[in-house]
């Protein structure tokens, strides 16, 4: 009950922690789209030497271990790291590059499945055409997009409920770096049950949206089979 | 600009996994009017338009136009067998013939109407061109291939699977297109369609190019025996 009243009431610390949540995975899945995306065009239009050891490396990229890439990333952080001269480690940014380099393969190993399908289609008519090969890739991003929003969903369900890695490089910093799944696993372990349980169904309850959200739009904008 | 033609193929073998599907093949293409590859399944009429066309890798030989390769890509065009329908609306397939140019996509639009209405898809405007009936599909995709203004226009069995009806819709269109002084080379397995259009007969038997001659030539004295075969409507392999 308690956990409820914590929803209903809009509780101000839950509501922080919600829209930082929001705000790291949301970053880290349009950084992720940029990149991966337009990789999997890539990946679909181009032949070259080393594209069946890419798809492959993606592939097995797709089940890298969260805490191990939260590890990774915090060496490349820490202040005797490369990148410790940023000062970005237990920062929302060390957290969303942390996501970024977890989706990745993912997005882009889903984008490409679907992608490599329609360049079978597409492929005589597009040489046919002259198309330069940035016009291919564009071609089958937007004639793709319907599959591209699943890639996409695939990403923001990864991101959104991950939490070994940014546990590490975030630090479950309150009013910093704390978000709603660390939140939980802090909660969880101090034996506030009710605040871990309220935590819970936010975040459940924001997946189930996102994706009724672009289950809707995705819908209204086409009618046919794509 | 001169003209891109004769198209000049000079030993041309087209071979997958070792095994020849086209050729040697010897050819050349001149003057105006339809060309008309005829030839029973298998005898490689799709393989020789994918190879003149520049689609199929060349094993052996070389396809020359009468100018630079890049230039001669720009100025033909292919209309497949299976028309490819892109996932968008009857219009922007149409448009994507010029957007690939370098058009900017209002004029390309206003282009795809004009050329709509000349194919009777003005209705279709607006629908997903993966909704549309195979006759319709293939007036598309001779909309999107003719809207390049092409000097030469290479067509796959454009009427195969479709009725009476739709193939003459379709024959009026290239007639058009034939008449404002596009090269149609296009290969069919209708006779009646081949007796109707042709100026020009190519015919292929196991993947080589049997006779080369002028349509009233080929239809009424053909050289070999196996064209008159073909011609009478006996099985020829």
């Amino acid at each position: 009950m308690q956990a409820f009243r914590l929803v209903v009431t809009l509780d101000p610390d839950l509501l922080e922690i919600t829209l930082r949540s929001l705000q790291v995975t949301l970053s880290a899945l349009v950084i992720a789209a940029v990149i991966a995306l337009p990789l999997a065009a890539l990946l679909s239009v181009r032949r070259f030497r080393f594209r069946r050891a890419t798809i492959a490396v993606l592939n097995a990229l797709m089940g890298l271990p969260p805490v191990v890439v939260g590890l990774v990333v915090y060496i490349l952080l820490s202040r005797g790291g490369p990148l410790g001269v940023l000062g970005l480690l237990f920062t929302p940014a060390a957290m969303i590059i942390a996501q970024v380099v977890i989706i990745v393969p993912l997005m882009a190993s889903v984008a490409h499945q679907s992608l490599r399908e329609l360049w079978s289609d597409y492929r005589d008519l597009l040489i046919s055409m002259n198309a330069t090969r940035r016009q291919r890739m564009q071609a089958l991003l937007w004639d793709g997009r319907r599959a591209l929003l699943t890639a996409c969903l695939a990403g923001f369900g990864r991101a959104i409920g991950e939490v070994g890695a940014i546990m590490i490089v975030g630090g479950n910093i309150d009013h910093a770096t704390r978000v709603l799944t660390t939140a939980v696993v802090l909660e969880t372990g101090r034996g506030d049950f009710a605040l871990a349980l309220a935590l819970g169904f936010v975040l459940v309850g924001m997946a189930v949206a996102v994706n009724l959200a672009i289950h809707g739009l995705s819908r209204t904008e086409t009618e046919g089979r794509w | 600009m001169t003209g891109m033609l004769p198209l000049t193929v000079t030993g041309a073998v087209v071979r997958r996994r070792g095994r020849v599907l086209v050729g040697p093949v010897d050819l050349t293409l001149d003057g105006a009017g339809v060309t008309m590859v005829i030839g029973p399944n298998g005898s490689g009429k799709t393989t020789l338009l994918r190879l003149l066309h520049g689609l199929a890798r060349l094993s052996e030989g070389r396809v020359a136009w009468n100018c630079p390769a890049r230039e001669a890509r720009r100025r033909q065009a292919f209309v497949f067998q299976s028309p490819v329908m892109m996932r968008r609306s009857v219009r922007d397939n149409i448009a994507y013939g010029l957007i690939v140019g370098g058009t900017p996509r209002r004029a390309a639009r206003a282009g795809a109407e004009h050329w709509a209405a000349r194919v009777g898809l003005t209705e279709a405007l607006n629908r997903p061109a993966t909704a549309l009936s195979g006759g319709e599909r293939q007036k598309l995709a001779i909309a999107r291939a003719l809207i390049r203004e092409p000097e030469v226009l290479f067509l796959d069995e454009p009427c195969a699977a479709l009725d009476g009806r739709a193939t003459r819709d379709i024959e009026a269109i290239l007639c058009a297109a034939a008449g404002g002084g596009t090269r149609l080379i296009m290969s069919t397995h209708d006779m009646g369609q081949a007796r109707r259009l042709a100026d020009e007969v190519v015919f292929m038997l196991g993947g080589r190019v049997g006779e080369c001659t002028p349509a009233g030539t080929f239809f009424d004295r053909p050289g070999s025996a196996e064209a008159r075969a073909f011609l009478r409507g006996d099985i020829v392999e």
